[in-house]
C-alpha cells in the first residue's frame, strides 16, 4: 500500500507543467494560422455594403490595387489618407510604374474599390474616371459577403 | 562490501520559467491580435471613357438593359426605371429590387431562351449622383442573379457598366 511521502518543511513543490506547455504550444499554433496580415489594407472604419451574390474572386490579379473610399470623398490607399479623389492621379502613376517593373501592364491591372455604404455612388464613379484617366481598366466594388 | 555512500542519479532540472514567459507573451500577442475577418466578394463593372473619341473597350451587346435609378432626398431610392434598347419601358418605386430581377429575368429568357447563358445581354446604369452606394449594390445585385429556394444562385447578367455621368 503507497505511502504519502511527506513533504518536509522548506523542499519544493514541483508540479508537471508539461499538459500545460502542451496546449499553449497548440493554442499559439492555432492563432499563427489564422492570423492574416495581409489584412492591412482594409480599413475597418469602412462599412462595406453586403450581398448574398457576392463571391470572393476565384483568380487572383497578377497585380492589383485597393482602394478605400469614405462617404466624404477621402480615398485611403495602402494607409495614405488623400483628401480628394483627383490627388489619385500620381499615386495610380507610380502604380502603374511598379506594376510594369513586374512585367504587368496597366490594363491588366485590377482596380478594387472598398466604398462605404452611404457614400454617393458619383464618387465611386469619380473614382473610376480618375482611374480610367490612368489607363487602368479593370474595376471590381467590393462587398461583404452576407452568409444566409 | 561497500565502499562510500551509494549515489543518488543525478537529476537535470532545466529551469522552464523563462520559456513559460515567452510563450504566454505569444499568446497573449496572437489572443489580441485576432479578429475575425469577414468575407469579401466583388462585383465587376465597367464604365466606358467619356472623353475618348474611338471608346475601345466599348464592346457592342445585341441586347441592353438601360437601368435608371433616381435618387431621393436623402440619398434613398426614389424611382426605377427599366427599358431593354428603349422598348418595354417600365417604373418601379415599391419593391424595386424585387421588380427589377423579375424584368431581367424575363428579358433575358425571352432573348436567350436559357437564362443560365445570359452572356449576350448587358446593364447599363445610369445613377442619380447622391445615391447611397448601398442602393447601387442592391440594384446590382438585383440583375446579377437570383437566390433560389435551394440556396443556389441562379445568375442572371453579368455585364455591368456604369454610364459615365458629372456631378449634378
Amino acid at each position: 500500500m503507497g505511502r504519502k511521502r511527506k513533504i518536509k518543511s522548506g523542499e519544493l513543490l514541483e508540479a508537471d507543467l508539461t499538459p500545460m506547455i502542451d496546449v499553449t504550444f497548440q493554442l499559439i499554433a492555432f492563432f499563427m494560422f489564422l492570423i492574416n496580415f495581409s489584412e492591412v489594407d482594409r480599413a475597418e472604419e469602412i462599412l462595406l455594403p453586403s450581398s448574398q451574390l457576392a463571391k470572393p474572386p476565384t483568380e487572383i490579379a497578377k497585380y492589383q490595387i485597393l482602394m478605400n473610399l469614405e462617404p466624404g470623398g477621402k480615398v485611403k490607399f495602402e494607409g495614405q489618407s488623400i483628401e480628394q479623389i483627383q490627388f489619385m492621379t500620381p499615386i495610380f502613376r507610380q502604380e502603374i510604374d511598379a506594376a510594369k517593373r513586374e512585367g504587368v501592364n496597366a490594363d491588366e491591372i485590377s482596380v478594387i474599390i472598398r466604398a462605404h455604404e452611404d457614400t454617393p455612388t458619383g464618387l465611386v464613379q469619380e473614382l473610376i474616371s480618375v482611374c480610367q484617366e490612368s489607363e487602368l481598366e479593370s474595376f471590381s466594388l467590393r462587398v461583404k459577403e452576407e452568409i444566409n | 562490501m561497500k565502499i562510500g555512500k551509494e549515489r543518488k542519479p543525478l537529476e537535470s532540472k532545466v529551469d522552464m520559467t523563462p520559456m513559460i514567459d515567452i510563450v504566454f507573451q505569444l499568446l497573449v500577442f496572437f489572443i489580441m491580435t485576432f479578429k475575425i475577418v469577414t468575407m469579401e466578394g466583388d462585383f465587376k463593372v465597367k464604365m466606358p471613357i467619356a472623353t475618348t473619341q474611338d471608346n475601345k473597350m466599348d464592346e457592342v451587346f445585341p441586347t441592353v438593359l438601360h437601368v435608371k435609378i433616381a435618387a431621393g432626398d436623402t440619398g434613398g431610392v426614389a424611382q426605377v426605371e427599366v427599358d431593354t434598347d428603349g422598348d418595354n419601358l417600365q417604373t418601379f418605386t415599391n419593391d424595386w429590387p424585387g421588380n427589377l430581377t423579375a424584368y431581367v429575368e424575363n428579358v433575358v429568357a425571352a432573348v436567350e431562351g436559357d437564362p443560365s447563358t445570359a452572356q449576350d445581354t448587358e446593364v447599363e446604369f445610369d445613377i442619380d449622383f447622391s445615391l447611397r452606394y448601398l442602393h447601387t449594390v442592391k440594384a446590382i445585385e438585383s440583375v446579377s442573379g437570383i437566390i433560389q429556394p435551394d440556396r443556389s444562385i441562379k445568375k442572371l447578367i453579368e455585364k455591368i457598366k456604369f454610364k459615365s455621368k458629372s456631378r449634378d
